[in-house]
């Protein structure tokens, strides 16, 4: 049961770098539909990183660094895929979902393509990542379900609860709101729309790059899966899971991570039996979407401008 | 007042495609100063305007500010010369309070208590009422306005420009309005209001600027001029507006609505307790501030508004039979036999598909016909070319998508469509708005022949003095309820004014 | 910023909607990112290979005409290939189409066709040997397009009833598909593998001694079809009304929940048949990457040809050009496969992002001091 709610807690922490970088993009408008493609290239590049130090460093690979460069490259990878997206949705103001799927195509592949270069074990790296606070474990329970982990687990809950207040408590999160409410509107009260829109989708994909990072070092130890875009499908569903609220997020993550997972906890099930377990997050997002949908409260919406592009002098 | 020129404008030019919105147009403004650009629908007063507000970005010409030449290429830029404008349609978020609204796009440090004091100070000066934590959505479109003209007092603006901002308000409203903006001038601000109402030219204004199709026609001082000037200067030639209105014939009841009650999505009652007749052979007018419960009406009598109690009757002219429309879908009415068109009032939007050309448009309301699975487009041609031909429908073809056609020529392929089907009731919702004088004497013409003809017309309009020039009875709305039918040859402005406006604990106060 | 600025800002230039414009100039500025994105792409593979350009175009097309080899044998196979990839995408895509049209998102394809593919192979396994080869296909007809409209269906009767986000619903049901082929393959392959072996014998027929033919015939004629159905019948012209204006719909009495219930209905059935082909013509087996991403290569190809079935011909076209021909530099060139999704990435951005020099024009605003 505790290593049940360990990996849910592990693997949540995925999703919700996910759902908080693509929640950040869609208060600014932008329904990203390129973030599992984005999640991809964020762990590629952060696994490449660590790789390249590692290598370079060979034994006197300094802990932190060894964190530090990986969760840099991610996150400039992210925010690189970020630009693209922007770039063609903003500036060339294109189709927000056929961009979206474009960047996921284009993401999935040259994720494969770096691994494949430098092959798919980074147990060491992960090692680094997965170092936790030293008296956890004499901590009992509680210790482990709440200070085990690495430093991605902590930095995810953080930046979730950073953006929510920045959301809701700040200039930058009543101008970037009234961006993707609104965009008409802000562009007439001197809001540069598209800064805000640049900015908005670079910094969340950059954290939703973080979420294929942390589950390729926290949840796999390192060992690379092909199955990260299936992560970031699950991402943008936990968005609305979580009514675009990053601080709810924390909680949906975990509850998402424990239904990815709980096929390979629970026992008495054949082997094939499992494979409809994993079906679960994907079923009850599919029921949170339709009880969402049939209760329509207003401050339960997508921002009104949700996958509109914005042009000044549109007629 | 001083003469300092807060601003000009020189020689300034705005093309959309091939489309001149705005020709050479000069401007000048004091401080202290109020100016109203005059002008028909269409005329380019808003684009001008936009110029000015940063949205649009002039392809010719020179704006001075202050006596500098500048160059405004976002509103950022506009607040920063303290121009603030409000806009016909606001531009506010709904899911934010009037203070958030109001403090969007500053730099200042956030801090919302302070924002809620600042607010209510600068209400208490010009006299607004606001409740600063009130959401948007939750407002009157009165207070929305109050919102908009705070924001950009707010930002410190010295030059205020005004959309239209009586189009949406009472008369009482439209006062209120005015005595603040009269209060503004004597605080030393420039004042640009656009309008199209002579009167407020007249009461409110210093100066007033005539522009006509996009052109630069003069400037001239309120108290040199009269209306008579200035409405020739806004159409061009001498126009007193002239309405051959014939005496209804084979008058019958067609229509009987009783007791129409309707509650929209946010439990406001759009319709409370709507009875009225409407006759074949006579166009009635309905008159009421907008969003009176105007569209509601029509569309419930369509078949698009689900209604909460009441009855529709239409009297058959051929069978006489009885049908009862109420709660019934377009389809089943049409099913019914009963021949009803609506010309709704967002064109594009619900009557015609913009992408689509005037052939596929035609056929909206007739691709039904036969049997066969497949499209029958002959016969849409060949109206399509016949409405293009008849109403003097300007467009390259017959295949041009409606979104290209200009505003008047999109109102004649709607009204030329609805009327083909030679209809028993024509309901038209606002059919000249955004219209030329000449493309709305050719609708105001079509009204008149199917009245001749003896369809009965129901003419929502907003335009008194077109309603009672053109309508043999006017009924008046308002807060969904009718508050008076009047005969259209003898009321008075001022008479239906006061009905417009009539609530019933007022309507109480005066009986006691 | 502000009037302690003395010189005036100008700005360089502003950017304008334009006028429609003629056929050749789209087609130029088409061909123009088309040629761009080989460029680009050409670029990129030289730099990981560090090969000549001119020999990584020709391995491109190569692997799709077979054009280096002199087996007349392989030349075939490779063209009939790409026919194949071209037709099963062209088919997905026809599928999406209606629903695009209609605005309705459907992002399920991948989901649908695997469904459509995994009722096709159950038929086969499981009454392959006990029906007459034509009532086989029958029911492996009936079967697959059965199954593809029910998965799209569903989020079509949630999206009428309650509004419910189509791209969300159809993009879990992808999903959800996955997990049943994962579950299928490992209850009722015996050997627990989890690989079917392919079963041939019970597939569509080999016209004319042709593998693809069938396949490519059948795509032939729902291209047709569909271009038909959306131009020329009352039910396509509802799915437009629709799709331009959900208030004109109403207003003219255009039962939408209804239409948006049988456009998915036809979306789902097409979708069916695309799995069908996959499995009945194509692999005779089913994995869980049998769709392999063209449910959503597909939204791609039916967007970028303006949702128009006879320009989806030539998009789909372009698209498998690109991927196996990506792949063959992927073989000649030993590097990794995932270099064609690379590319087909770079391609779509390129036709996406051309979509602007289609739809803006750039104004140069003119030297202020020239006019003064």
């Amino acid at each position: 049961m505790l290593s049940f709610i360990i990996s849910a807690i592990r693997l949540g922490m995925a999703f919700l770098f996910g759902s908080t970088g693509e929640t950040i993009a869609e208060k600014s408008g932008h329904l990203n539909l390129g973030i599992p493609g984005v999640m991809c290239v964020g762990a590629a590049m952060g696994c490449y990183a660590e790789y390249l130090y590692l290598d370079a460093a060979k034994r006197n690979a300094v802990s932190v660094l060894a964190i530090l460069i990986p969760i840099a490259a991610t996150f400039i990878g992210g925010a690189l895929m970020g630009l693209l997206y922007s770039f063609l949705t903003v500036t060339l103001r294109a189709n927000q979902n056929v961009t979206g799927l474009a960047l996921t195509t284009f993401g999935v592949g040259l994720s494969d393509y770096m691994i494949n270069k430098t092959g798919p074990i980074y147990t060491k790296g992960s090692k680094y990542f997965t170092t936790s606070l030293p008296f956890a474990d004499d901590l009992g329970w509680f210790g482990k379900i709440f200070l085990s982990h690495g430093v991605l687990i902590y930095l995810a809950i953080i930046i979730a609860l950073l953006t929510s207040y920045v959301l809701t408590k700040t200039r930058v999160g009543l101008h970037l709101r009234s961006v993707g409410e609104n965009p008409a509107t802000a562009d007439a009260v001197g809001i540069n729309v598209a800064k805000y829109r640049y900015a908005a989708t670079c910094i969340g994909c950059g954290i939703a790059g973080l979420g294929g990072l942390s589950f390729v070092m926290d949840y796999l130890h390192g060992n690379w899966e092909y199955c990260i875009d299936a992560i970031g499908w699950l991402a943008i569903a936990l968005v609305i899971f979580t009514v675009w609220k990053p601080n709810l997020g924390i909680i949906g993550s975990i509850v998402f991570g424990a239904l990815y997972i709980a096929s390979s906890y629970i026992t008495g099930v054949s082997f094939a039996g499992k494979e409809l377990f994993k079906m679960l997050p994907y079923i009850v997002t599919i029921v949170v979407l339709i009880i969402t949908s049939i209760m329509d409260k207003k401050e339960n919406q997508p921002p009104l401008g949700l996958g509109l592009n914005y042009f000044r002098e549109e007629r | 007042m001083s003469n300092n020129v807060a601003i000009e404008l020189v020689n300034i030019s705005k093309y959309f495609g091939n489309n001149v919105a705005n020709k050479n147009i000069n401007l000048k403004v004091n401080s202290g100063e109020i100016l109203s650009i005059l002008g028909e629908n269409g005329s380019g007063k808003t684009t001008l305007m936009n110029m000015i507000a940063g949205i649009y970005y002039p392809d010719e010409g020179q704006i001075f500010i202050n006596g500098e030449e500048v160059s405004i290429k976002s509103p950022k830029d506009a607040f920063d010369y303290k121009i603030g404008m409000v806009h016909q349609h606001f531009k506010l978020v709904d899911v934010f309070s009037a203070a958030e609204n109001i403090v969007l796009g500053l730099n200042e440090k956030f801090n919302l208590k302070k924002a809620v004091s600042s607010v209510a100070q600068i209400a208490h000066k010009y006299g607004f009422e606001i409740d600063p934590k009130k959401k948007v959505y939750e407002m009157s479109v009165s207070e929305k306005q109050t919102v908009e003209i705070i924001k950009v007092l707010y930002r410190g603006a010295d030059i205020l420009i005004l959309d239209e901002p009586t189009a949406v308000l009472t008369p009482q409203e439209t006062q209120k309005l005015f005595n603040v903006l009269r209060k503004m001038k004597e605080d030393g601000k420039s004042i640009i209001i656009i309008t199209h109402k002579l009167h407020e030219v007249l009461s409110l204004s210093d100066k007033v600027a005539v522009l006509r199709k996009g052109e630069y026609i003069g400037t001239v001082n309120t108290a040199e001029t009269n209306e008579a000037q200035l409405t020739e200067m806004m159409v061009g030639e001498k126009i007193t507006l002239n309405i051959e209105r014939s005496e209804p014939n084979n008058v019958e009841d067609r229509l009987i609505v009783k007791d129409l009650d309707c509650i929209n999505r946010d439990g406001v009652k759009v319709l409370d307790d709507v009875t009225f007749t409407a006759r074949s052979g006579e166009i009635l007018g309905i008159a009421g501030i907008a969003g009176s419960g105007q569209r509601e009406l029509l569309e419930a009598i369509a078949g698009l508004q689900k209604l909460d109690s009441g009855e529709i009757f239409y009297n058959d002219p051929k069978t006489n039979k009885v049908e009862n429309l109420r709660n019934k879908t377009p389809i089943q009415i049409r099913d019914l036999g009963v021949r009803l068109s609506f010309v709704p009032e967002d064109r594009l939007g619900m009557g015609l598909v913009g992408n689509m050309d005037i052939i596929d448009n035609m056929m909206l309301r007739s691709y039904k016909n036969g049997h066969s699975i497949f499209l029958e487009r002959k016969a849409p041609k060949d109206l399509a070319e016949n409405v293009i031909e008849s109403l003097n429908v300007i467009t390259p073809g017959a295949t041009t998508p409606v979104r290209r056609l200009s505003g008047g020529n999109v109102q004649k392929v709607l009204v030329g469509r609805e009327i083909a089907s030679a209809p028993t009731v024509l309901l038209a919702a606002y059919p000249v708005r955004g219209l030329d004088i000449g493309a709305s004497y050719t609708i105001y013409n079509l009204l008149n022949e199917q009245k001749e003809n003896g369809v009965a017309v129901v003419f929502v309009g907003e335009d008194l003095d077109v309603l009672i020039e053109l309508c043999d009875r006017i009924m008046v709305i308002g807060s969904g309820k009718v508050t008076g039918i009047v005969d259209g040859r003898t009321a008075t402005k001022e008479e239906i004014g006061l009905l417009m406006t009539k609530t019933e604990d007022k309507y109480e106060k005066e009986e006691q | 910023m502000g009037k302690e600025n003395k010189k005036i800002k100008t700005v360089p230039f502003h950017i304008v909607k334009r006028d429609p414009m003629a056929w050749y100039y789209n087609l130029l500025i088409r061909a123009a990112a088309v040629v761009a994105a080989l460029i680009v792409s050409a670029v990129f593979i030289t730099l990981m290979t560090q090969k000549n350009p001119i020999e990584v175009y020709a391995s491109m097309i190569d692997g799709a005409f077979g054009i280096k080899t002199n087996n007349v044998d392989l030349r075939a196979l490779r063209i009939w290939s790409l026919l194949q990839n071209v037709a099963i995408l062209l088919c997905i895509s026809l599928a999406v189409t209606p629903a695009f049209k209609m605005r309705f998102w459907n992002c399920g394809a991948e989901g649908q066709v695997l469904v459509g593919g995994l009722a096709t192979v159950m038929v086969m396994m499981f009454c392959g040997d006990k029906l007459s080869m034509p009532v086989l296909i029958i029911v492996m007809v009936l079967a697959s397009v059965t199954a593809g409209i029910i998965w799209a269906v569903l989020p079509a009767i949630f999206k009428s009833l309650w509004n419910t986000n189509e791209t969300l619903f159809t993009l879990m049901m992808n999903y959800v598909a996955i997990q049943l082929i994962a579950f299928f393959l490992k209850y009722f392959v015996k050997s627990g593998s989890g690989v079917l072996s392919p079963m041939p014998q019970f597939g569509l027929p080999i016209i004319a001694g042709k593998d693809y033919l069938l396949n490519i015939i059948i795509v032939a004629v729902i291209t047709v079809l569909v271009y038909i159905y959306l131009k020329y019948t009352k039910q396509g012209y509802e799915i437009s009304v629709v799709g331009e204006s959900e208030n004109t719909a109403k207003y003219i009495g255009i039962n939408v929940k209804k239409v948006i219930i049988r456009t998915l209905i036809v979306s789902g059935a097409i979708c069916g048949i695309a799995g069908l082909l996959l499995v009945g013509g194509t692999n005779h087996t089913i994995s869980t990457t049998t769709a392999g991403g063209r449910g959503f290569t597909a939204i791609m190809v039916s967007w970028l040809a303006k949702f128009n079935p006879l320009y989806m011909v030539f998009t789909s076209f372009l698209i498998v050009f690109f991927e196996i021909g990506s792949k063959q530099v992927s073989t000649d060139f030993r590097i990794p496969n995932a270099i064609s999704d690379i590319v087909t990435g770079i391609i779509l951005f390129f036709i996406i992002g051309s979509e602007f020099f289609l739809q803006y024009k750039i104004v140069v605003n003119k030297n202020r001091k020239e006019n003064v």
